[in-house]
């Protein structure tokens, strides 16, 4: 019984470093039914990223989202002003086969800098810390951190759309670019707006992941799957949704790493297929296009 | 003035002189085993096989609309079911080849059930997903060598070396050359007028009785069946399979920017590719991970300013065609001034 429970809150956990990966990949769709191949390879690049600083000017890994969040957002704004925003129109081809090139490019580029070995942000106690909440069961310290700024980034977005005048120039955008220009809003400039955002989430993730496992530049193949599968298990453009599907894939995963661990990954690809099959719109389906 | 008669033509000089090099080049490939060296055969058994993987991933992309950046599902499932087929069940490793076909086409059917749920770009992440399930599965299976692999050498070791290498050198040019034949065969025919229609307009193809749903299937199942097969011959080279070779993401990143140089969408497209990186790689593979960076930078550049790739632009440029699927209406009153551009319509 303790073990059942004990895996559950794992996966729920787990859930929350999901949702974090896949808000980015998210927002990207949402607002310019962009999906992004590069999308993991992005997020090792912001665990690189923070690395590298480290390595140059030793401190803690969460001082340097000071750093990495302002560079992947310029970067993310640019990529869309330069190259993203000539992929876009009716042909799903071009930012796909894009994107997946500059996914191989990534991985390449950064085995050639920092090689293929393993490396891991240390953050000394943080994330070796863990709660102990009577009868054997403990949860992590960190994971429970990584569930709450996956929460508060959700709401923090929320909040931005539904309050904000950028989130307005950014919803008008999604639902017709063409209509906003005449209400002067340039829409190439909301889309590099939009990518800046999500790569800033994308920066958060990154620095997330290497202080929660060991990563190395072929990672980020497996962290789009993941993201992606949470976006698809929640339902299409529903943020608090990926949160859940985050979850489910998570609680899946740890559930197969209890029986073998070689099956723990397995089993959450299997469990997005079998949604896939049972329920193709998502857990929470938003109902507007 | 007279009236003119129009004519309805398909076959170009070109055609016809690349119809014939075409034979000619089959003719004199299928006696190199006789006189070439060993490298040469088997560079042009790898020649083949990418060949024949990027005609397979063009027909689904270029043709059906299915950008699926996991082939290499197909890829692993082709190998597995030669070690399956030929050292388990002691069937001859180059009779398994063609049979590994079948494996793929069982395991694509339902997986395209399940996937094209999935629209557009979500489709081509799902089929990244349905390759690493195989994968997975197949590392974790201890029977078949579980992560480790599997050595096939026990196999053909029976085969006498000469004929070992021959058989596979023709196993190879047949699927390089089949793959070709089977795409202009299948695109000249009802099925494959039906499919550029759904490739130009679902909408408007569904509106006159194509069954969009059904072709995309027989696409998808057609490029699976294909893939598996060259997978089979790929690993009965290589006479060793594991999960992380037969399911490796370098297969798709290969052939997708062999066929986006190249030219997707066209039959031309993959051999030009194939060719190019062929010429590539025998500058660039000391350079190791720069190598992997300028193909992928080269595809990008393509996908952005050449989305036609080289032959194209060159089709466009020169109005050549090596496989003649256009119907051209041309005037043929002989007073007429016959075969400038400007009397000729193109029609895909």
């Amino acid at each position: 019984m303790i073990n059942i429970l004990d895996t559950i809150m794992q996966g729920l956990l787990l859930g929350g470093l999901y949702a974090l990966f896949a808000t980015g990949l998210s927002l990207a769709f949402g607002i310019m039914r962009f999906v992004n191949i590069a999308h993991g390879d992005f997020i090792v690049l912001g665990a690189f990223a923070s690395l590298a600083l480290i390595q140059w000017l030793p401190m803690h890994p969460l001082l340097t989202l000071l750093i990495v969040l302002p560079a992947l957002a310029v970067m993310g704004y640019w990529a869309q002003r330069l190259v993203y925003n000539r992929t876009l129109g009716r042909d799903i081809m071009p930012p796909l086969l894009v994107t997946f090139g500059l996914s191989v490019m990534l991985q390449n580029g950064l085995l050639e800098m920092f090689s293929g070995d393993s490396r891991r942000l240390d953050a000394g106690d943080l994330t070796t810390a863990s709660i102990d909440l009577g009868g054997g069961l403990a949860i992590g310290v960190f994971p429970l951190i990584t569930l709450v700024i996956a929460i508060a980034l959700l709401a923090g977005l929320q909040y931005l759309f539904s309050r904000t005048a950028i989130g307005r120039a950014l919803r008008a955008t999604s639902d017709d670019p063409e209509i906003v220009q005449l209400m002067a809003v340039d829409s190439r400039k909301v889309y590099g707006v939009a990518m800046a955002i999500a790569s800033a989430t994308v920066g958060l993730a990154g620095v997330i992941l290497g202080m929660t496992k060991a990563f190395d530049p072929l990672l980020g193949p497996p962290q789009l799957l993941f993201a992606f599968e949470a976006v698809i298990i929640g339902g299409l453009g529903s943020l608090w949704g990926t949160l859940a599907g985050g979850m489910v894939l998570g609680v899946a995963q740890a559930v197969g790493f209890r029986f073998d661990p070689g099956w723990g990954i397995l089993f959450g690809h299997l469990a997005f297929m079998a949604i896939l099959l049972v329920k193709p719109q998502g857990l929470f389906p938003k109902t507007r296009d | 003035m007279t009236t003119a008669a129009f004519v309805v033509e398909r076959s170009t000089p070109a055609a016809r002189a690349g119809l014939n090099t075409g034979l000619a080049l089959i003719i004199a490939g299928a006696s190199l085993p006789l006189w070439a060296g060993n490298d040469t055969m088997i560079t042009l058994v790898e020649f083949f096989y990418f060949l024949a993987l990027a005609q397979m991933w063009n027909l689904l992309a270029g043709y059906g609309g299915l950008i699926s950046i996991g082939q290499q599902a197909f890829v692993g499932l082709g190998a597995y079911s030669l070690v399956v087929m030929a050292v388990f069940g002691g069937v001859n490793p180059f009779i398994a080849v063609p049979l590994a076909g079948i494996v793929a086409g069982v395991v694509a059917w339902p997986s395209a059930r399940i996937l094209f749920r999935l629209q557009g770009p979500y489709f081509a992440i799902g089929s990244w997903v349905l390759a690493e399930i195989l994968r997975l599965v197949f590392s974790n299976y201890s029977a078949l060598g579980g992560g480790s692999g599997i050595s096939i050498t026990e196999s053909v070791s029976a085969i006498d070396e000469w004929w070992r290498d021959a058989l596979s050198y023709w196993l190879a040019l047949a699927v390089g050359a089949g793959s070709m034949t089977a795409v202009y065969l299948l695109l000249r025919s009802k099925q494959g007028l039906a499919l550029t229609a759904v490739r130009d307009s679902e909408t408007a193809s569904e509106s006159i009785g194509v069954s969009v749903g059904r072709i995309k299937l027989q696409v998808y199942l057609a490029s699976a069946i294909g893939t598996g097969i060259i997978g089979a011959l790929i690993f009965l080279t290589k006479l060793r399979v594991s999960p992380e070779a037969a399911f490796s993401m370098e297969w798709s990143a290969l052939i997708i920017f062999i066929v986006i140089i190249g030219g997707v969408g066209t039959i031309e497209g993959p051999l030009v590719g194939t060719i190019l990186y062929f010429v590539l790689r025998n500058f660039l593979a000391d350079y190791g991970s720069w190598y992997m960076i300028l193909l992928g930078a080269i595809a990008v550049i393509a996908m952005l300013f050449m989305r036609k790739g080289i032959w194209g632009w060159f089709a466009q440029r020169f109005d050549v065609q090596l496989f003649p699927l256009q119907r051209r209406l041309t005037i043929a009153d002989d007073k007429a001034p016959s075969g400038q551009p400007s009397d000729t319509q193109k029609h895909d």
